[in-house]
């Protein structure tokens, strides 16, 4: 820990070898950890192009000698990917798309008028977006079958909506708050109504939060396994993570092909990483904004 | 125009009801999706629901009765302490890890930083799902990496079960809880660690400050807060674990001595189909994390007045 301070003493003033070679010490350690982290993706990929022979083999391959994609052609000869990437991308449309809209109008709302009851739904928002999905898919199970909604788009996309719906207005609350007020009150000076003032100079600089947002919902919703896994219980309606989780499922009783698994999973996280890389800053300081500023 | 501006000023003000109008869609969704179900879970976990009440009977009240049925079976105190248990595991080694990782980005050449960050980025990124196959397949009895390396340094690892045995599962489920978890820490943290400038750090050391006590006098006050927030993060996050768990449990192991809150409600509703008690459960948890959650809200509303 004293190294921290040791590395900014070495900046600042004049480098000892001493404190070179502990620079050099600590990225050989940082070398280290990076590729022990990254190992199990890395396995993914590798595993991916590899045949089952290969994989089952007493002595693994560290390399992708030899491989090919026949993986991932079996995983969409197996017919189940494309149905299930449908679902998943079906009810990725909607609820981007209605949380953005939601939250859009809700963090409006919040940041640019003070209203009674205002500070109610703010703690609302703040709380519900706590809320784990375990202490409530019984009851949202009950809900859509009580309504014939068990295995639909709509159901799983109403729930998707309003569990996302809370973090996306924490988040657009933020950017919409950073636009200043009097860049719409000096473009009424100039005679636009305070619809135009909004539509003309406040949308499109809010358009990277608006990304950014819907992004993140988008994510949220891909990757989201519990709530799937209760209100969509037929195979028929699974989506991607229900569909990659059948594979696993597999192992426990006959043989599993590691190879086609390595390759849905890859199929499966690759978009997400491709993602994430967007919009990884943004969430971290959503998540912490209060703490890191400084 | 000024005076026209300065009539408008005021009008934000006035009772209106277009902020209203705006969170109507927000608040129908919730209501419908979050809000009905948690009153229907509170007013069934006071009623008898079992098997005859899905097929259409109706659920006689019967009070605290779900409650106390929980409270005196050792099996619930079991999965609550294991739960409480696994939570405080994951979340200290992910805190102890992810400072660690920002320390050492801190100290690190520049190249090597940027390598560092993105295979975080890369585990960070990775669905839970996909994440579970993958370590299912590193952690796999007969082909998995993990047994082939142990062995391959001399260790009776060959064809070992790591889920079959309660602890061993566990083991498995914390290290790959804490590889999901520590990109977030270590990003944050080292976000704070940006944030101790420079001078300030010369100044002290000019002053005469040993490195130890610039770290403890400076470093660690100003990154306190960040910590703070992360790790009730973690420990919020780390007391839902259901995926991993339940991914786990499927890959095959012994589910009533693996269970965890969440797969023990899971188990509750859909095995036994006893939704009272399975309500009740729920209830607690919900209770449990809204206790935890309230500093993290009271510090975000902070955050929201200024």
């Amino acid at each position: 820990m004293t190294a921290t301070t040791d590395g900014r003493v070495a900046r600042a003033s004049r480098p000892r070898p001493r404190i070179r070679r502990s620079k050099v010490l600590y990225s050989i350690v940082g070398v280290v950890v990076a590729l022990i982290w990254v190992f199990p993706v890395y396995w993914m990929l590798n595993s991916s192009l590899l045949s089952n022979v290969v994989l089952q083999e007493a002595t693994p391959s560290f390399l992708p000698v030899g491989g090919s994609f026949a993986n991932f052609t079996a995983v969409f000869a197996g017919g189940t990917f494309f149905p299930a990437l449908g679902m998943s991308v079906v009810i990725a449309l909607i609820v981007v798309v209605l949380c953005l809209l939601f939250a859009f109008l809700a963090a409006l709302a919040i940041s640019r008028f003070r209203f009674r009851g205002r500070k109610a739904f703010v703690l609302a928002v703040l709380l519900i977006q706590m809320l784990p999905a375990e202490g409530l898919f019984i009851a949202q199970y009950k809900l859509l079958s009580s309504v014939g909604l068990l295995n639909s788009v709509i159901g799983i996309s109403v729930l998707y909506t309003a569990s996302v719906v809370p973090f996306t207005i924490w988040m657009l609350r933020g950017f919409v708050a950073g636009i200043p007020i009097e860049l719409e009150e000096a473009a009424m000076v100039d005679g636009l109504s305070r619809t135009q003032a909004f539509l003309r100079i406040t949308f499109p600089l809010l358009a990277p939060g608006l990304v950014a947002s819907g992004v993140y919902a988008f994510l949220q919703v891909w990757n989201e396994f519990t709530i799937a896994l209760v209100v969509l219980p037929d195979n028929s309606s699974a989506t991607l993570p229900l569909w990659l989780q059948g594979f696993i499922q597999q192992s426990a009783s006959r043989a599993t092909d590691w190879g086609q698994v390595m390759a849905a999973s890859t199929l499966v996280a690759v978009p997400v990483i491709i993602f994430f890389l967007f919009v990884q800053g943004r969430m971290t300081s959503g998540l912490v904004s209060g703490a890191v500023k400084g | 125009m000024t005076a026209d501006l300065l009539t408008k000023r005021p009008d934000r003000r006035r009772i209106t009801s277009v902020p209203y109008a705006l969170i109507v869609p927000a608040v129908a969704v919730l209501v419908l999706a979050m809000g009905y179900p948690l009153v229907w879970q509170l007013i069934t976990s006071t009623q008898q629901f079992g098997l005859a009440q899905q097929f259409g009977q109706a659920a006689p009240f019967v009070g605290l009765q779900n409650y106390i049925t929980l409270a005196t079976d050792p099996y619930m105190w079991t999965v609550v302490g294991r739960s409480l248990l696994f939570c405080a595991t994951c979340a200290a080694i992910t805190m102890v890890i992810g400072t660690l990782f920002a320390l050492l980005m801190n100290v690190v050449a520049r190249w090597v930083r940027l390598f560092l960050q993105i295979t975080l980025l890369l585990a960070w990124a990775m669905p839970v799902v996909a994440a579970m196959t993958v370590w299912t397949w590193l952690f796999n009895l007969r082909s998995g990496v993990i047994n082939w390396m142990l062995t391959a340094i001399g260790l009776p690892f060959h064809g070992h079960n790591w889920l079959i045995e309660p602890l061993s599962f566990f083991a498995v489920a914390v290290i790959i809880v804490v590889w999901m978890s520590v990109p977030f820490v270590a990003f944050s943290i080292y976000a704070g660690l940006t944030q101790v400038s420079e001078e300030v750090m010369e100044a002290a050391s000019i002053d005469g400050a040993t490195a130890r006590q610039r770290f403890f006098g400076i470093t660690v006050p100003m990154i306190r807060p960040v910590i703070a927030i992360v790790l009730l993060l973690q420990v919020i996050w780390d007391l839902r674990v259901f995926t991993q768990i339940k991914l786990l449990q499927s890959a095959g192991s012994v589910k009533s001595e693996t269970n965890l809150l969440g797969t023990y409600i899971y188990q509750l509703g859909t095995g036994s189909s006893d939704f009272g008690l399975a309500s009740a459960v729920s209830v607690f948890v919900l209770v449990l994390t809204i206790v935890i959650s309230a500093f993290y809200v009271r510090s975000m509303l902070k955050e929201d007045e200024s």
